[in-house]
């Protein structure tokens, strides 16, 4: 597997800017000629379709929710990071540049962060114009926080909706164009598979979720936009829907996948509560700008009531352990000290799984008027869902998975190593290394949308014939449409004795205990038996009820399911061979003083796997990975 | 708490034009932690063991943000409870031996797919029509060049926090996508962004909602009372005062061009 970053050379201030002018444009006569896909319809997907139509070329977008609308970024709350420096407190974009590599632990690419720095001061312009309702001084200029393990007040917000309403000045964008007839809607709609033809992407072959009807449809370039497979665990903080299986089958069609085992385990979400538990609800991390996070020193005091506990029985561990970052500490750090107390058996709430997120002092310092102003919805949401008042009661939390780092291999033009075939937001691997920041997802998704990928496909549909618009009557497409009949049909035809479901369960609980916040040899390899089996018992016992031509759930459902059970070994496989610790990749063979120890001279690179067949391991390969701009230096929040 | 056994009628429909009728099942054991819809999933569970299809709903972020949950409950969108999603209804509000009767929204322009699942595509269509700002990717100045005093961003959130999920017009005795409608509206009209097109929109916007089969606003209000964000009926008064102003001016400039 070729790897070619195409990152630019020379300073890094100048690479995006002399890359954008080496770039090759197309006539804007032509752009309508092309046709582009794009597949998903979030912040990333969404922003990129309604952009490539403002640009004039002639757009299809996909998702398999009933509206562009439900896209997953809708929850995100807390906020989105841009070095606009309208707090004058020494932000700039260097800074976030280095804020950003440093915080995923030196496993990201420099020019591809540098670039998301820059851009960052575009979209909130282009987010403000659109009408997004960020908040605002008394003066009428915009509101900023500081936000995870961030020490300047770089983060601008929409109350604790901040996605949703960045979501949905994209879908107001899209729906502009949706209307004016540059782009053609498919909601409801699931692609099963990616085509490839002469070497390069030229379509997709999709599932109507409510016929059943499976038709291909083909362009120019393919842009998958699909999000992260956190639900590979379960339970996390994901929509239920979210899934690998557009990025895991273009894997299957020769996409490398880089860093699948860097998840990002979110230190602040609601403890699970028990077995009907269908996910995990996350508490924003601007929660722990005011929020003190504690456990009782002593284990007997773990079943008082929290008030009962005093001041100098609290242990404040965040605070104890890391002083300058304090409960502001990155969400590796702060999800693994939350572990160590629990496994301490000085955990609180029910099976000792939970900590303390009390908003006493900053009630008792600010009045509740002004905590409520911050987060009210958010400890609304807390007790509609735990039935407890955090006015009176500290907030019980525990982490979760919550965000996926790794993502399909891409190059500085965030194309995939299929050529014609680019991946942008959660679903590529990019910008966030092995552990992201706080209020850096929605940058992400955007920058890629609003300002790369627009760029960098017109480059690419420069060099391809508009008159070569791949024919679905063709072998390649056919075949694709074939196999993935006969897959929704074997999925039918098994008739076992277990729902979807409970396997889905299963494997999240095997992904959690073995591949989850503390990972080690022992525990991988035991993981992925496990999961061979898992797999193996599915395709023989799994029961999908209902039929193929009609709006079936369940074998939606069953489809994801299987692209989990074989992806999921991949994680474990990956985690295993990075023999290092880094960000929220954590083994427990390496480590020094209980921290992470990252080792620089064996893995500073993105692993790359590399399909290989069905009954055949994955191949790894590596781009190397150089610091010349941030030192290379262990990451330290003390 | 103990937990709970009920008793579920549930709309079963098995496509687009096939009629329908209520199924009675009955579900034990359910944790009073657990949330509505997976306490569907229970349901779901049992009918799958015995072979029999699950019930189809709409839902995905299960956090009470992404509006695809739709289902009325006991008569009333989302259960009833204020402010809240069915996702995040939970059944500590339900006793032991309760009977529930859960149906898909009923309204014209909402068709049923399948059980509780229905289509508001026609909502897309509304704000395909007008319910956004044109600035093309890139066209932006910078933010702060545009001050937009709190209270009026604040206003306009406030109206931003609708989720799209279509309780208003399964309450609204008329199916009408008024409260829907008004507050996307209400977002923009509130910021200085959203002017220059406030006439344009309101014009766009309304005819849309009529053209997609919804009913008129009679001021009944249930959507308010429905709707589980808290829009203020309010936004309804704003949009027809809007609607309104922009009908004359159409009249007048449409006049002066005739003349031209």
């Amino acid at each position: 597997m070729k790897l070619e970053s195409r990152a630019p050379t020379g300073p890094i201030e100048q690479g995006w800017e002399n890359t954008k002018f080496s770039m090759k444009l197309v006539n804007p006569a032509n752009k309508r000629k092309y046709k582009v896909i794009v597949v998903g319809s979030g912040l990333a997907g969404g922003s990129a379709a309604a952009t490539l139509a403002e640009l004039g070329y002639d757009v299809a977008c996909f998702c398999f929710q009933d509206s562009p609308r439900r896209a997953h970024s809708i929850a995100a709350q807390g906020g989105i990071n841009a070095a606009k420096n309208y707090q004058n407190d020494g932000d700039s974009v260097h800074r976030l540049f280095y804020d950003t590599v440093k915080g995923g632990d030196f496993r990201s690419r420099e020019a591809n962060v540098h670039r998301l720095a820059e851009v960052s001061v575009d979209i909130i312009d282009q987010c403000a114009a659109m009408g997004v309702p960020f908040a605002r001084e008394y003066g009428g200029t915009l509101a900023n926080r500081s936000f995870g393990g961030a020490q300047v007040s770089r983060t601008f917000y929409a109350r604790g909706q901040t996605g949703q309403q960045l979501l949905l000045g994209v879908y107001s964008a899209l729906e502009r164009q949706i209307g004016a007839g540059k782009v053609k809607m498919f909601p409801r709609t699931e692609l099963l598979d990616v085509v490839t033809e002469d070497g390069r992407a030229q379509g997709i072959v999709v599932r109507d979720l409510v016929t059943g009807t499976i038709e291909s449809h083909s362009a120019h370039a393919v842009i998958l936009a699909t999000g992260g497979y956190g639900n590979a665990f379960y339970l996390s903080t994901n929509a239920k829907g979210c899934n690998v299986t557009a990025t895991y089958r273009a894997h299957k069609k020769g996409a490398g996948f880089a860093n699948p085992c860097f998840t990002q385990i979110h230190p602040t979400c609601i403890p699970v509560s028990g077995d009907y538990q269908s996910k995990l609800t996350l508490m924003s991390e601007s929660l722990r700008n005011d929020g003190r996070v504690w456990v009782p020193k002593n284990e007997a005091d773990c079943a008082k009531k929290p008030d009962d506990v005093s001041d100098d029985q609290r242990d404040y561990f965040l605070e104890r352990k890391y002083p300058a970052f304090g409960n502001l500490s990155p969400r590796d750090i702060a999800s693994r000290a939350a572990k160590e107390q629990c496994d301490d058996g000085r955990g609180v709430g029910p099976g000792g799984r939970g900590v303390y997120l009390d908003f006493r002092d900053a009630i008792n310092r600010d009045g509740q008027n002004k905590v409520a102003e911050k987060y009210g919805n958010l400890f609304e949401m807390y007790e509609r869902i735990t039935g407890e008042n955090p006015y009176k009661v500290p907030m019980r939390i525990y982490p979760a998975v919550h965000y996926t780092m790794g993502g399909l291999w891409v190059d500085y033009h965030l194309q995939t190593t299929i050529p014609g075939l680019f991946c942008i937001g959660e679903a590529n691997f990019s910008d966030h290394g092995a552990n992201r920041l706080g209020a850096s997802a929605l940058m992400q998704g955007l920058a890629d949308g609003y300002f790369i990928a627009p760029y960098t496909l017109g480059n690419y549909l420069s060099g391809i014939q508009a008159n070569s618009l791949a024919d679905t009557k063709s072998a390649a497409f056919k075949t694709s449409e074939t196999e993935v009949k006969a897959k929704l049909d074997k999925l039918l035809g098994i008739r076992g004795k277990r729902s979807v479901d409970s396997f889905h369960k299963e494997l999240g609980h095997t992904m959690w205990e073995q591949c989850g916040m503390a990972r080690s040899k022992e525990s991988l390899t035991l993981g992925i038996s496990k999961i061979q089996k898992l797999r193996e018992e599915f395709w023989s016992d799994v029961t999908v009820q209902g039929t193929q031509d009609s709006l079936n759930q369940s074998l939606e459902k069953a489809g994801r399911v299987a692209d989990f059970l074989e992806f999921s070994e991949l994680m474990c496989r990956d985690a295993l061979e990075r023999e290092e610790s880094c960000g929220g990749h954590f083994r427990v063979e390496h480590q020094l003083d209980g921290e992470a120890k990252r080792d620089d001279t064996n893995y500073c690179h993105a692993a790359v796997w590399e399909y290989a067949g069905a009954n055949t391991p994955a191949i790894r390969n590596i781009e190397p990975l150089t610091f010349d701009n941030v030192k290379l230096a262990t990451r330290s929040y003390k | 708490m103990s937990d709970l056994d009920l008793k579920l009628h549930v709309w079963r429909q098995a496509k687009r034009d096939t009629k329908g009728n209520f199924v009675t099942y009955e579900v034990k054991k359910v944790s009073t932690h657990a949330s509505f819809l997976e306490m569907l999933d229970i349901l779901n569970a049992q009918l799958d063991a015995k072979g029999e299809e699950p019930v189809a709903f709409d839902h995905d972020c299960r956090e009470g943000i992404c509006g695809s949950c739709s289902m009325m409950i006991n008569g009333r969108p989302h259960g009833g409870r204020k402010g809240t999603t069915t996702c995040q209804l939970h059944m500590r509000f339900y006793k032991n031996g309760d009977e529930i009767w859960i149906e898909p929204w009923r309204a014209s322009a909402f068709p049923v797919l399948k059980d509780l699942c229905v289509d508001r595509g026609a909502f897309d269509k509304i704000i395909a029509a007008g319910g956004f700002i044109t600035a093309n990717s890139g066209s932006a100045s910078d933010a702060n060049d545009v001050l937009v005093p709190k209270e009026q961003a604040d206003r306009a959130m406030d109206a931003a926090a609708c989720i799209g999920c279509g309780a208003c017009v399964a309450a609204c005795p008329n199916g009408s996508a008024s409260l829907f409608t008004a507050a996307k509206m209400s977002q923009l009209h509130h910021l200085p962004q959203g002017q220059p097109e406030r006439a344009r929109r309101s014009l766009a916007m309304v005819t849309a909602m009529d053209a997609a089969g919804f009913g008129n606003c009679s001021n009944h209000y249930e959507c308010e009372a429905a709707c589980p964000k808290n829009i203020s009926r309010d936004v309804i008064a704003e949009m027809n005062r809007d609607y309104a102003k922009a009908s004359f001016a159409h009249r007048e400039n449409r006049a002066k061009s005739d003349g031209a």
